[in-house]
Order: C-alpha cells, then structure tokens, then sequence
C-alpha cells in the first residue's frame, strides 16, 4: 500500500532522507517515532506527493510517484497539526467545499457520517473558528475521511491537545483504523503509539533504524525498545 | 468511489468558499475599500485641478487606486490559505491545479470590481464627472482581470517567501505595466469622448495582455505550486 525504495530527498546541501526502505501494507496502522529533526515530516509530504523525492521510488495506493501524483490525491487523506480547515465556515460548509473537490458522490449523506465520526453533529452550523482546537482536529479527521481514502496520513495530529481531546482523537483513529485502510502516523507519544499502532519504525537521521509490531514488546516496554534503538546509534 | 471533479465545478467551489468567507470576515474588502476611498479623497485635496484637468488625470487616479488596491486584495488571497495551512489541503485535492487558480482569480476579479463600482460614483461626486460610460466601464473590467490575472500568479509564488509582502509588488507592477498603460490610455480616451479609431490600439493592447497572461497564468501555475 506504501513503498518507499532507496528514498533520498536533499534541500540545498542538506540531505533529510538518506536511501530510506519503507513498506506498509493494507490494514497496517503504523506509528513513525523519531527525535525532531529526523525527517518524519519529510516523510509524510513524500507520501502525500506534496515533495518530490530527489531520488528513488515511491509507491502509494498504486500510484507511482511523483508521475501519478493526481491519482493518488483521490485515494489519500491527509491529518497534520493544523486542521486544514477554514475558520469563517461552518462545519458543514467545510466539508461540502472540501467533499466538492473530491467529487464525493451522495455527499450530504458523507457528510452526515463524517459529523457523526467526529461527534460534532450538533454544532455542524457553527463556525469552525468557534472550535476548541480538539473539535478542530476532529474535524479535520472527518475532513481526511471523506472521500474514504485508501491511505490516512496523520503528522502529529495530537499537537496542542488536552487529555480528554487526545482520547477522542483516539477513539475515533481506532474507529478509522478498524476499517482496512493503511495509517501512517508521525508522533512523539510512544504511549499513544503503542495503543493505537500495529506496528512502530524508528526514524532517525532520514533512515527507519528499527522496526516491531506493538504486539510483540512487554507492557510499556516500546520506551524501552525506543531508547535502545537510540542508545545503539549514537 | 469518488468521480473526479470537473474543471468548472471546481473552479467553482474555491470561488464560493473564498467569496463566503470574505463575506464572513470582510479583511480584505474592508481594508481594500477604505484605502481605496482613503486615495481618491486624498488627491482630490491634493490636486485642486480645473475641470478640463480633472478630465486628464481622472484615469490614471483611477488605476493607481485601484491597483493599490488590488495589490492589497492580492497580499491576502494565498497568504490566508498559507497561513491557515489550507494551501496544503487545496493542493492534496484531486483537481486540476488550474482550477485554483481560475477559482481565486474569479473571486479576487470579483472583489475588485465591487470596490471599483463603489468608487467610480464616489470618485464622480469628488470630481465633479460622469465616469459611468460604458466604455469604460468594459476597460475597467478588462484591466481589472489582465491585472489579476498575473498578480494571482505572482502573489501564489511570493506567498512561499517570508517576505512576501515586499516581494508581490515589487514583481506585479513591472509585469503589468502593458496593461496599465493600455488600460489609462483607453479609460482616458473614453473620458475625452475620443472617436474609436483613438482608443482601439489600446483596447486591443489591454484584450490581448488579458488573453496572453491569463494563457500564461494557466500553463505556469501548475509548476509554481509545484513544491
């Protein structure tokens, strides 16, 4: 589903990825751990064909890249730390602008069920900028949703979230990755990425040093297996 | 399965949104309007002309105004989706990127030409001058969309850039120089009640900038938003 072959990206003379192996398949939900700095943004913007790679190969849905790059956006959601949402419309208008540019067939019905997966029916006439940002990223999940993408990409979308709001980004990421489709996910929260995750990739310094599934480390055990991998580097 | 957008619908969506919301917000518009008032009022006391005088510089105290006041229109388009992140959820949409940028040219078009019917009755009060002629009126939506149609472009490349503000103007006004020039030439011929023969170098200069810029626009936008 996601495929990254000796993946270089440079800006000027600095290089953030360094001939990166990546592979996810279908129904993976995987979290993308590393220090800032280590090219996980980088990354994701790859992915989502918002960068070009300097060098070589990269396959999304089916889409190779950069060359089917306008395929893959029907196919692709995408969640970063800024909602992508516009603050004078309402809820339902954003999602009617956002579900008009994807061609979302029977689309007020989409739009009904994407309210209902971020919980915000009862204030889908609200401006959005009336939002509390947990509302806002909730939002924006509905948003990434709605043209039922094949791939969700998330970059750190629990930034600037309380508990409560973290936990109903949650719930609704589980109720998301529950329904077969790949999640790749940028965070620094090792405890979210071992409740939520499949699978966790350590990246650090634009190369994936580590790799398990959440299923195969002890009961807190991926702080552990994170500084590890950490130690064994430097 | 979603159906790719057509071109039109798209085009379409981004110009009602951006229309919406600044109905909503009213920024621009505002800001656009006062200076653009702000302007004509200013030379008016600055410029205690005669009325055959009036009659010379009316064009040209026209345009700067209104591209003044476009530039601040121009400022704003893109920086508000840059910096609300939006940029990147237009550009993750499956549509013709063209599509963008006909959708905001036609809101900015819009907006502009709105300022510009509230001006022309406040500028003939001031100035004492009947400047609903619809000669003019046809220059001044042309002129209005030759020089959108490159400052949309412009200001999508210098929104990337921090200093973006200084940057758009410094870019717009060279390239849009044949189509000002054109557009007070026309709009003071029509003013001086000139025959046709005298206003159609510059009416055909002012159409054929429209039509070549927009061509431009259109073909190189997709490559500006490229990264």
């Amino acid at each position: 589903m996601i495929e990254a072959r000796q993946l270089v990206r440079r800006f000027g003379y600095r290089t953030v990825l360094r001939s990166l192996d990546f592979s996810a398949l279908p129904g993976e939900f995987i979290v993308l751990l590393g220090p800032n700095g280590a090219g996980k943004t980088t990354l994701l913007r790859i992915f989502a064909a918002l960068l070009r790679p300097t060098s070589g190969g990269v396959t999304v849905a089916g889409c190779e890249l950069p060359r089917q790059a306008a395929q893959l956006r029907a196919r692709l959601g995408v969640v970063s730390h800024q909602p992508l949402l516009y603050g004078d419309l309402t809820a339902v208008e954003n999602l009617h602008f956002y579900g008009q540019l994807y061609g979302v067939p029977r689309r007020s019905n989409r739009i009904e069920a994407m309210l209902a997966l971020a919980g915000l029916e009862a204030v889908r006439n609200d401006l959005v900028r009336t939002f509390s940002r947990g509302m806002q990223q909730r939002l924006s999940i509905g948003r990434a949703m709605l043209s039922d993408p094949q791939v969700l990409l998330l970059d750190e979308p629990h930034t600037g979230l309380d508990q409560d709001a973290c936990l109903m980004l949650d719930r609704t990421l589980a109720q998301v990755a529950g329904e077969g489709r790949t999640l790749l996910m940028a965070s620094h929260d090792l405890a979210r990425a071992a409740a939520l995750a499949s699978r966790v990739d350590i990246l650090v310094r634009g190369r994936i040093v580590a790799s398990t599934p959440t299923a195969a480390l002890p009961p807190d055990g991926l702080l552990a297996f994170y500084r590890q991998t950490l130690e064994d580097i430097r | 399965m979603n159906n790719r957008p057509g071109f039109w619908r798209a085009t379409f969506a981004v110009a009602r949104k951006d229309l919406l919301t600044e109905w909503r917000s009213r920024e621009a518009f505002s800001a656009m309007l006062v200076f653009a008032l702000l302007v004509i009022f200013i030379f008016n006391f600055a410029l205690e002309l005669k009325p055959a005088a009036r009659t010379e510089i009316s064009a040209g105290v026209l345009w700067v105004t209104l591209c003044f006041a476009g530039s601040l229109g121009l400022n704003r388009a893109w920086a508000v989706e840059k910096d609300r992140g939006c940029l990147d959820g237009l550009l993750l949409a499956p549509v013709d990127r063209a599509a963008l940028y006909f959708g905001k040219l036609f809101s900015g078009w819009l907006v502009l030409l709105t300022i510009a019917a509230i001006l022309l009755p406040v500028y003939g009060l001031l100035y004492n001058q009947n400047l609903f002629l619809p000669g003019l009126i046809i220059v001044v939506v042309l002129g209005v969309e030759g020089y959108l149609a490159v400052g949309t472009l412009l200001a999508a490349m210098a929104v990337q850039v921090r200093s973006r503000d200084l940057l758009l103007p410094v870019l717009l006004f060279p390239v849009t120089l044949p189509a000002l020039i054109a557009a007070v030439k026309a709009s003071s011929a029509f003013l001086a009640g000139l025959p046709w023969t005298e206003v159609q170098p510059w009416f055909t200069l002012l159409l054929a900038f429209d039509l070549i810029f927009t061509v431009v626009a259109w073909l190189a936008f997709d490559i500006v938003m490229e990264e």
